[in-house]
């Protein structure tokens, strides 16, 4: 029997009432913050929702061990003490509270801004600053290494290629990084705030494109905390031509990525021919719903669109075309000494300090963190039809694209099984209104790790707060840590590894 | 090597053939909104109401207008309307100079992108170089622009480049709906890249913020702050449709294809 300490016990795309969810004194909330994590859970999701005299607490944390998810709050006011010291995973969480709600988390140890955004509350701030101040982004004090012959990198907002903005500081000595520091926000368009009072009409447009490359795995993880409030229960087929979807999103991006680090070791067969079939997957997505990029597809209580017997058909055959194109693309770069060269050793990040920062997804497989929601906390139809997990052991660079490499195979060969045993039904059971004083948690696994939504409604049954966690959130921490005593030119191979999201972090 | 040979064969040569043979598209793909008010019966609002983004007007005396600059390319509105009054063609030419162009109506003729004047077309008709700014872009516009340099699109072939600096830029390719937190940076950007200079606009968000318009967080698309040579519709715009404005832009397109 699994110890759940305190917390209130759910499952993945299960709601509970607000009243029924553990409401414990601050102390003993953090203390089995910190005695659960001892104890192999992990926290997914830590929020705050700011009241009168402080603020709310609320954190969900979740454990392999029965697939069990356990959620609990607290009352507190204008400080708390932090524990990030004792659970490093937390440092993040425990900034965006402090940024969100403006109440601080005492002897934290690098309490800055997140987002760089006022408070959700007009007249408070963690950081004094004045309604009258502007918030000038990026405007903070970094991390600085002294001595003879340091020196210090800054490059961004933008960046040489098209990709998002942020802000990277490096410390270095020589070509040798002593430290990375990243500081985001530059892409914050205000998703969490926008969505007090919510659902809007708008609100699922913002949903897709929380983090664009990923428009399926946050909309269906919106989809199930939609329909755990309305008990709604979608039909078997939608949720394969979902699971199918968020495969496909997996196949595009790790096909793109693997492309991207053979042309960051300037290995230009696999990235040319990478840079191809990455848009071969995206365009079998839009063989289901007209968009590249799954827009329009997933759906609380289903799916936007239905697949046909001729598309089906066209899908299996365009997979088999593209599993031959990328088996023979990818494998050149695990038969090229120069290749291997480089990706070996580059970009370590041990498996413990992975376990402490709570790194999520291929980044933590990569290191030996046998993690996956769609094994641990089955959704869709992943609890009937499993999907292999794929675990490497070194945590550098080739570990990350080793595993990228074996989950595509694995989601190749998911999509295929799942497309010839398609049940029949409808693919859209139209969801009734969300109900009130409730609290839903989803999760799904998207290609760069877990994704958590946590939904609360009011009595009205409109949304309180509406938490969105993207597995950038775990992982930049991650991509820090790896550049530690690395040359800083093997920046864009340590940084393509992981490749997080900027907007999905920013929200 | 003779492996990575042997691959080279094995993936042979893949680049579009447009624009010399007709864009192929995806079947369910959302392209150029096809507008028939005649279906439409008297009071009837139902794409209006379905559309979250307001981009879809009814006027009085069967009109109907879809501003395609606010317009995501949902199938909300099609699903909507029970008299097949509204539809989105397979037509990817979507590109227009003026923002007011991107407005469809039925009873007017849809404007592509004309070609630059004289003077910027002999400087940058053969080689144009551009600077992409995200300014809290999803990833999806930035990653259907990046796809634009691959060996699928393979845009070099007409010349066109996306460049690391602004310095070596002739122009500025935006996306995302310009959140204050890139203000600044995306008007330095801007002023760093040399006269003349030209400004394309590419997605819903650079236009007019997409769906995040009307959030405090963000300037609801370019607006005034830079003047736009080029609207891009689309979330995200297909490949095809901002390879076709750019190719316009340059005149490298005749205006009937």
């Amino acid at each position: 029997m699994t110890r759940t300490f305190s917390l209130t016990r759910l499952r993945n795309g299960e709601a509970v009432a607000v009243a029924d969810v553990a409401s414990l004194p601050p102390v003993q909330f953090l203390q089995d913050i910190i005695d659960a994590t001892d104890r192999g859970w992990r926290v997914a999701s830590f929020f705050g929702v700011p009241t009168a005299a402080g603020a709310t607490l609320w954190c969900v944390m979740a454990t392999p061990a029965e697939g069990l998810l356990g959620i609990m709050r607290t009352e507190v006011e204008a400080s708390f003490p932090s524990i990030s010291r004792l659970v490093p995973q937390v440092h993040l969480f425990e900034r965006e509270i402090a940024e969100q709600c403006g109440i601080i988390p005492d002897d934290h140890p690098w309490l800055k801004p997140v987002r760089f955004h006022r408070c959700f509350v007009p007249d408070r701030d963690a950081w004094g600053r004045r309604q009258a101040d502007g918030i000038v982004v990026g405007a903070m004090e970094y991390f600085r290494v002294e001595g003879d012959e340091v020196h210090e990198v800054a490059v961004g907002p933008v960046h040489a290629g098209i990709i998002e903005p942020g802000h990277f500081r490096f410390q270095c000595h020589g070509e040798e990084v002593f430290h990375l520091e990243i500081s985001l926000g530059y892409q914050h368009r205000g998703i969490e705030q926008h969505l007090l009072g919510g659902p809007h009409p708008t609100t699922l447009f913002q949903m897709e494109t929380i983090a664009g490359d990923t428009t399926i795995g946050h909309t269906q993880a919106y989809a199930m905390a939609m329909e755990a409030l309305s008990g709604t229960v979608p039909s078997a087929r939608a949720e394969i031509l979902r699971c199918i979807a968020l495969e496909l999103e997996r196949l595009a991006n790790h096909t793109g990525d693997l492309g991207a680090l053979a042309g960051d070791v300037a290995y230009l067969p696999t990235a040319s021919f990478c840079g191809r079939i990455r848009g071969d997957f995206l365009n079998m997505t839009a063989l289901l719903c007209g968009s590249r990029f799954g827009r329009g597809l997933a759906r609380p209580g289903g799916t936007g669109f239905d697949l046909d017997a001729r598309q089906a058909g066209e899908l299996l055959e365009r997979l088999a075309a593209a599993r031959a194109d990328l088996e023979n693309a990818v494998n050149l770069l695990w038969e090229t000494q120069s290749v291997m060269a480089r990706f070996e050793g580059t970009g370590q990040v041990a498996r413990e300090t992975a376990r402490e920062i709570g790194l999520v997804g291929p980044s933590a497989r990569a290191c030996g963190i046998d993690r996956d929601v769609r094994r641990d906390h089955p959704f869709g139809i992943y609890g009937v039809n499993p999907v292999a997990v794929a675990m490497e052991e070194n945590g550098d660079v080739c570990a990350r694209a080793h595993v990228r490499w074996r989950e595509a195979e694995a989601s190749l060969s998911f999509i295929e099984e799942q497309l010839r045993q398609l049940p029949d039904g409808p693919v859209m059971t139209d969801p009734g209104p969300p109900a009130g004083g409730m609290v839903a948690v989803a999760l799904t696994e998207g290609w760069r790790g877990e994704i958590c939504h946590v939904a609360i409604t009011d009595d009205a049954g409109r949304f309180a707060r509406y938490k969105v966690v993207d597995p950038s959130f775990h992982n930049w921490t991650g991509l820090a840590l790896a550049l530690r005593n690395q040359q800083i030119s093997d920046f864009p191979l340590c940084n393509k590894s992981f490749n997080l999201s900027y907007c999905g972090f920013d929200l | 090597m003779i492996k990575a040979l042997l691959a080279r064969i094995h993936q042979k040569h893949r680049t579009t053939p447009y624009p010399a043979e007709p864009a192929r598209l995806p079947e369910l793909f959302r392209g150029a909104p096809d507008l028939d008010p005649e279906k439409c019966p008297s009071d009837c609002a139902l794409c209006v109401d379905a559309c979250a983004h307001g981009a879809i007007t009814a006027g009085a005396g069967k009109t109907l207008s879809l501003d395609m600059g606010r317009c995501l390319f949902c199938p909300e509105c099609t699903r909507a309307c029970p008299h097949g009054a509204i539809s989105f063609s397979n037509d990817h030419r979507l590109a227009v100079n003026r923002r007011e162009e991107l407005i469809v109506t039925s009873n007017q003729v849809r404007r592509l992108a004309a070609a630059l004047d004289e003077r910027i077309r002999a400087l940058f008709g053969r080689s144009l170089k551009l600077r992409e700014v995200s300014a809290a872009g999803c990833n999806a516009c930035e990653a259907d622009t990046n796809v634009l340099s691959t060996v699928g699109f393979d845009l070099g072939r007409f010349g066109i480049q996306f460049v690391a600096s602004p310095r070596h830029a002739d122009g500025i390719f935006i996306t995302g709906p310009v959140s204050e937190n890139m203000h600044l940076a995306l008007l330095k950007t801007w002023e760093a890249i040399p006269e003349p200079k030209i400004a394309i606009a590419s997605g819903a968000c650079a236009i007019g913020g997409g769906p995040f318009a009307g959030s405090p967080a963000i300037h609801d698309g370019v607006g005034d702050l830079i003047p736009v040579d080029l609207y891009i519709p689309g979330c995200p715009p297909h490949p095809l449709t901002i390879l076709d404005g750019l190719l316009r832009l340059l005149g490298r397109l005749e205006e009937s294809r």
